[in-house]
């Protein structure tokens, strides 16, 4: 694709803490590459605050690679920009012409407060993963490989499951801010697979208990998760949640 | 909301096969005849008493649900997603269930009040007719009369539309909540429900639409 440069009108929400209003600001940033990351866009729009003496833009970033799940970022209406299964960091500034208005918000839900400007507080999907979003092994030598045999599609499946990054576009886009794709993408994983089979009955309860501890929404099955999640993780991995949840209801070993 | 949902999905159909016979064009006769059968049924009048209570679970539980979901978000958005994630009745299932339940109000007033408490206070009781020498309610005749005014048949269109979308999202939703994830159940399940909300609501729709226009006598 053909080089070129851009200007460009930037709103972004600014907001000095937590308990700070916050508004949106204004900001044009004049020659960006049609190469940029959108992120290396931002970097340069905060040498030039910080050179003017003002307070830089904070926003999460850390790989920028895509695999992280780090970068949180609505843009134009959108968690993590126009393009279909992008994050932030691999959204290119060529998605943007010269003299487009970009508006850039942070992840809004009541679970995910913000800190500072477009930077959120995400522990609550930690708290989610520490009620049972693991496995419990004996530590020491790995296993061999192939000791266990896995059912092909089974592995697919649980891979696909596992490609999630914990990003929160999910909750961003959700009409309810329910974090249903996330827990579903979390479940879905271990309980496909052998070595995730003598948790799953605690780990569906425990874990949606959780999720409803910290404040997110109930699934409504309006599939706008699925269509913004970077990873394409499956709405029916949230049908999957639901069966191993009413399994586990109706048949949990006493405690 | 799945359970509850799929109990009123499979009343539908019941109501639906049952009013059909509007259409076999005998001026009633029949469809009088399949009122009076589930009106003096023990089964059907303890599964009206069942759906009336579904119907007040679904609808409670509904609010309550949008009502929490709504109070989540906290500020919400510059620009929303809207279109682009999700399809808007999906979004809007709390609204189209309220259209319901304002047709339903009115649906009941016109219908199941005087069939089941003519007679009680002030109410009409239906007139009676007479088949084999045996009296039956005239509900065909109620409903010719009624669906002559032109602002009832429109709002029973309306409802009707309001059901298709409300079903459109509901039945595959249904499934979903209840843990089908098999891609293959599921995607016959999407075109069953698409095909089931638009010929259950096409057939109810017609119903007023054929009295209006005196198709059916």
């Amino acid at each position: 694709m053909e080089h070129y440069s851009m200007n460009l009108t930037l709103q972004i929400w600014r907001q000095k803490n937590s308990l700070d209003k916050g508004d949106f600001e204004t900001y044009e940033i004049k020659d960006i590459s049609s190469e940029m990351s959108f992120l290396e866009m931002i970097d340069v729009l905060n040498e030039k605050l910080i050179n003017e003496g003002k307070d830089a833009i904070a926003f999460d970033h850390d790989c920028r690679e895509g695999i992280c799940g780090a970068c949180s970022m609505h843009i134009n209406g959108r968690p993590h920009g126009p393009w279909h299964a992008t994050t932030v960091c691999q959204l290119h500034m060529r998605a943007f012409k010269n003299g487009e208005t970009i508006v850039v918000e942070p992840w809004r839900s009541k679970a995910f407060p913000v800190i500072k400007d477009l930077v959120v507080d995400r522990s609550s999907f930690d708290r989610i993963i520490q009620a049972g979003g693991y496995i419990s092994v004996n530590t020491g030598n790995a296993v061999d490989a192939n000791a266990i045999p896995i059912n092909k599609d089974n592995a697919d499946d649980s891979f696909a499951a596992a490609s999630c990054i914990g990003c929160g576009a999910c909750v961003a886009a959700c009409k309810n801010s329910s974090a249903m794709l996330f827990l579903a993408a979390k479940v879905s994983h271990l309980a496909l697979l052998p070595q995730g089979k003598p948790e799953r009955k605690a780990r569906a309860l425990n874990m949606v208990a959780q999720m409803d501890k910290e404040g997110f929404g109930s699934c409504t099955f309006t599939g706008a998760c699925e269509a913004v999640c970077p990873k394409e993780i499956s709405i029916t991995n949230i049908s999957r949640l639901n069966k191993e949840y009413f399994g586990a209801g109706l048949s949990i070993d006493k405690q | 909301m799945a359970l509850t949902g799929l109990f009123l999905i499979s009343f539908l159909v019941i109501h639906a096969g049952l009013n059909a016979t509007i259409w076999a064009n005998d001026g009633g006769e029949m469809f009088n005849f399949s009122a009076h059968f589930m009106g003096s049924m023990i089964v059907i009048r303890i599964m009206e008493i069942v759906l009336f209570i579904f119907f007040i679970i679904h609808i409670i539980q509904g609010y309550v649900l949008e009502s929490k979901n709504l109070s989540r978000r906290g500020k919400g958005y510059k620009i929303n997603l809207a279109n682009r994630g999700s399809k808007w009745y999906s979004r809007t299932m709390g609204l189209l269930g309220t259209l319901l339940l304002l047709f339903l109000v009115m649906h009941l007033y016109h219908f199941w009040t005087p069939s089941r408490l003519g007679g009680i206070g002030d109410i009409q009781p239906l007139n009676e007719v007479d088949y084999d020498g045996k009296g039956y309610h005239n509900l065909f005749e109620e409903m010719v009369r009624i669906f002559q005014n032109p602002l009832v048949v429109i709002l029973y269109v309306v409802g009707c539309i309001s059901l298709a979308y409300h079903l459109m999202h509901g039945f595959q939703s249904t499934f979903r909540t209840l843990g089908v994830h098999n891609k293959r159940y599921l995607s016959g399940l999407i075109i069953v429900g698409y095909a089931f909300a638009i010929i259950i609501s096409a057939v109810f729709a017609m119903m007023p639409i054929s009295m209006y226009l005196g198709w059916v006598k």
